[in-house]
């Protein structure tokens, strides 16, 4: 169960301001049904230039649908350029909190008023779009979204982004990317792990080093894979040599041989023996393609 | 306010004889029943007794019930103990909607060289056995297949599907914690070498369950460090818990058919007329192969949660597969295995009913969700009107 605050829970069951203003000064949406939230925002304007009416349309769990009514209730009154200074912190912190896994809801409210402002400005009634490099192809997030949550909510970990937009919640394949976004943006905050560090190289008997390869493919090669729907296979060791078989997604890619020698050789290079080099076994081309999800 | 609990395939009210059955073993008889003593002794004769009483609800030998700490344990002691046993063989067979105490376990087994082959569901949420029957081969050690869903209800053709594994020497678990107590079972006409059961589900309390193994299926024991449970399960037995599970499964044994007939006349009630009453929903699951305590109704356009906040000011208890519900971002993987659109699978609410539930609270429910769901609706910008 969620914990919310009595304001979230007020705003729920007493949404403020339902509907669409007919013929709006500003139209914002953002989300869709697939997303699991979505959010219509309307405004309209006095004659001095400031939001006199906001009203909302929402598909979501009782913290989006708070959320958009809270939105509409703050935004009255505020001229264009004071709207458009609303984080998502303050929607948040209007409602006295949300969940952490719910903050993405304030971050949807952000960004349906964003769209309305622009919409207002631009006259364009185009739905939000999406702008840079999209990163997390489940939720549809682009980096630049990535890096502004980031940046507003000063998030250090994957699971705080994927809290605030999304973003690596569903296949999980992007998550790679998104600690690279995060390394590169806070850098010195990141609390520094403990990260697995190669043993020194000795002289490994034959049944140590196999132990050594699959204990590698598991914990260091399959999770990455995995994530892209991908598996992998230890067929055999002979001498230097390691033969494997990809399963999965992974079988049928086309970059196989890309993610073969990228991926596995260098770990178990690194991890292993230098000397090691991988082949892939012939009968995994033919695989069935076992799609995840 | 008054609760009115749909919710009884998340968990059950312990019925009142169980709680009484149980409640001298607290601080009268709290000896160990391991002990050489009177006083302690007189406690193995109770456990004796609740292990009959359990081996006659599911028609089986009372040697072959193991009691453990719940329906998790069973099931993670039947995965790892069957692959234990044969350490030849690497493939496990089970299917995409089990619940995450297999699934998670065998995805784990990869990691250890395991193959896993994730059988798929068709719109129904039935499964093909001979699909399943191509699977098995020589390399198959273990094939686990849930007796009945916990998010539809929907069963499966559990004895087929044993058989077919038998037929090929190969192991048959299956996590019956939906199925026990609401539908009959005959483990002795059955190919199950593996059965898991939660006395949570069946009113007797948390924390215990059985693994029942058919004698002669080869496991290795998963908790060392004494002789309880023949060997198999070391620790000082739960035994209030045991006591009461024992009860639990005699008071189903003779309830099972109320439960078929008067729980299952209030569920199609609940069902029939939500289904008429809310435009736009739709049930997810086998309408024919299914518990009768189960229906699992989408409402589309409107979000789970949403409806189970709204329920819940009335008192009324459900559960939902929307991704919000359970903190990830993705909606239930069975009613996706299922192929149900996303539209309705966020709006995707079960209601599980139990032989404490009253047609009062039914109607009560058929009157309140309807105006709930237009509610929401109106808020939704998916719906013109």
């Amino acid at each position: 169960m969620w914990e919310y605050t009595d304001k979230v829970r007020d705003h729920f069951f007493n949404p403020r301001n339902v509907g669409e203003i007919e013929n709006p000064d500003g139209v914002g949406e953002v989300g869709s049904l697939a997303c699991g939230d979505a959010l219509k925002l309307t405004f309209s304007l006095d004659k001095n230039g400031k939001i006199e009416d906001a009203r909302f349309k929402t598909f979501g769990c009782a913290s989006a649908i708070a959320t958009s009514s809270v939105l509409t209730e703050m935004i009255k009154g505020m001229t264009i350029e004071e709207a458009a200074k609303v984080t998502n912190r303050d929607i948040a912190d209007y409602l006295g909190g949300l969940p952490e896994q719910k903050m993405h809801c304030s971050v949807m409210g952000r960004e349906a008023l964003e769209a309305a402002i622009e919409n207002y400005r631009t006259g364009g009634r185009k739905k939000h779009e999406l702008e840079g490099k999209v990163v997390c192809t489940c939720f549809g997030v682009t980096e630049n979204e990535i890096e502004r949550v980031i940046r507003e909510n000063n998030i250090t970990t994957v699971e705080g982004v994927t809290n605030y937009c999304k973003a690596g919640g569903g296949c999980g394949g992007c998550k790679p990317e998104i600690e690279k976004i995060i390394e590169r943006l806070q850098g010195a905050k990141i609390k520094e792990e403990t990260v697995l560090v190669p043993p020194k190289p000795r002289k490994l008997t034959n049944i140590q080093k196999i132990q050594l390869i699959q204990q590698t493919i598991n914990e260091q090669i399959r999770p990455a894979l995995r994530a892209d729907g991908g598996n992998i296979e230890l067929i055999d060791v002979i001498g230097n040599k390691v033969i494997v078989a990809f399963r999965g997604m992974c079988a049928q890619c086309r970059l196989t041989e890309f993610t073969m020698k990228d991926v596995v050789e260098a770990k178990l290079k690194e991890f292993v023996s230098k000397e090691l080099f991988v082949e892939e076994s012939k009968d995994s081309a033919n695989e069935p393609h076992n799609h995840r999800g | 306010m008054k609760t009115i609990y749909f919710d009884n395939n998340a968990t059950t009210r312990v019925a009142d004889e169980v709680a009484e059955e149980i409640q001298p073993f607290f601080c009268e008889l709290y000896g160990n029943p391991s002990s050489m003593h009177t006083f302690g002794g007189q406690v193995g004769r109770v456990i004796r007794k609740a292990r009959e009483q359990v081996a006659e609800l599911l028609g089986c030998d009372p040697s072959d019930i193991f009691f453990t700490s719940g329906g998790t344990e069973s099931d993670n002691t039947a995965i790892n103990g069957v692959l234990a046993a044969v350490p030849n063989r690497h493939k496990i067979i089970t299917s995409r909607v089990e619940h995450p105490a297999v699934l998670t376990v065998c995805r784990e087994m990869q990691n250890h060289g395991y193959t896993v082959v994730e059988i798929a569901v068709d719109k129904a949420g039935q499964l093909d056995p001979a699909e399943l029957e191509e699977q098995i081969d020589d390399d198959t050690a273990l094939v686990t297949i849930m007796y009945a869903n916990n998010e539809t209800g929907v069963i499966f053709p559990v004895e087929k599907v044993s058989e077919l594994a038998t037929e090929k020497g190969v192991f048959f678990h299956t996590d019956a914690v939906q199925a026990v107590g609401k539908i009959p079972l005959n483990l002795s006409k059955s190919n199950i070498d593996l059965l898991s059961l939660s006395g949570h589900k069946l009113h007797a309390p948390k924390g215990v369950g059985v693994l029942y193994v058919r004698k002669g299926t080869r496991m290795l024991p998963f908790m060392l460090g004494g002789h309880q449970e023949a060997g198999r399960r070391a620790g000082t037995e739960n035994v209030p818990g045991i006591v009461g599970l024992g009860k639990a499964c005699e008071l189903a044994a003779r309830n099972i058919s109320q439960e078929n007939e008067k729980v299952k006349y209030l569920r199609d009630k609940l069902e029939k007329a939500l289904l008429e009453k809310c435009p736009d929903s739709r049930l997810n699951g086998d309408k024919e192969n299914r518990l009768p305590n189960t229906t699992n109704i989408s409402f589309e356009y409107v979000e789970g949660e949403a409806i189970l906040l709204m329920l819940d000011k009335y008192g009324i208890c459900a559960s939902s597969g929307s991704a919000c519900t359970s903190g990830s971002l993705e909606p239930s993987h069975v009613l996706r295995a299922m192929g149900v659109p996303f539209t309705a699978a966020h709006g995707s609410i079960r209601f599980s009913l139990s032989r404490y539930n009253t047609e009062e609270e039914v109607d009560y429910t058929i009157q309140k969700t309807p105006p709930i769901i237009n509610r929401l609706r109106e808020l939704s910008p998916f719906v013109t009107r």
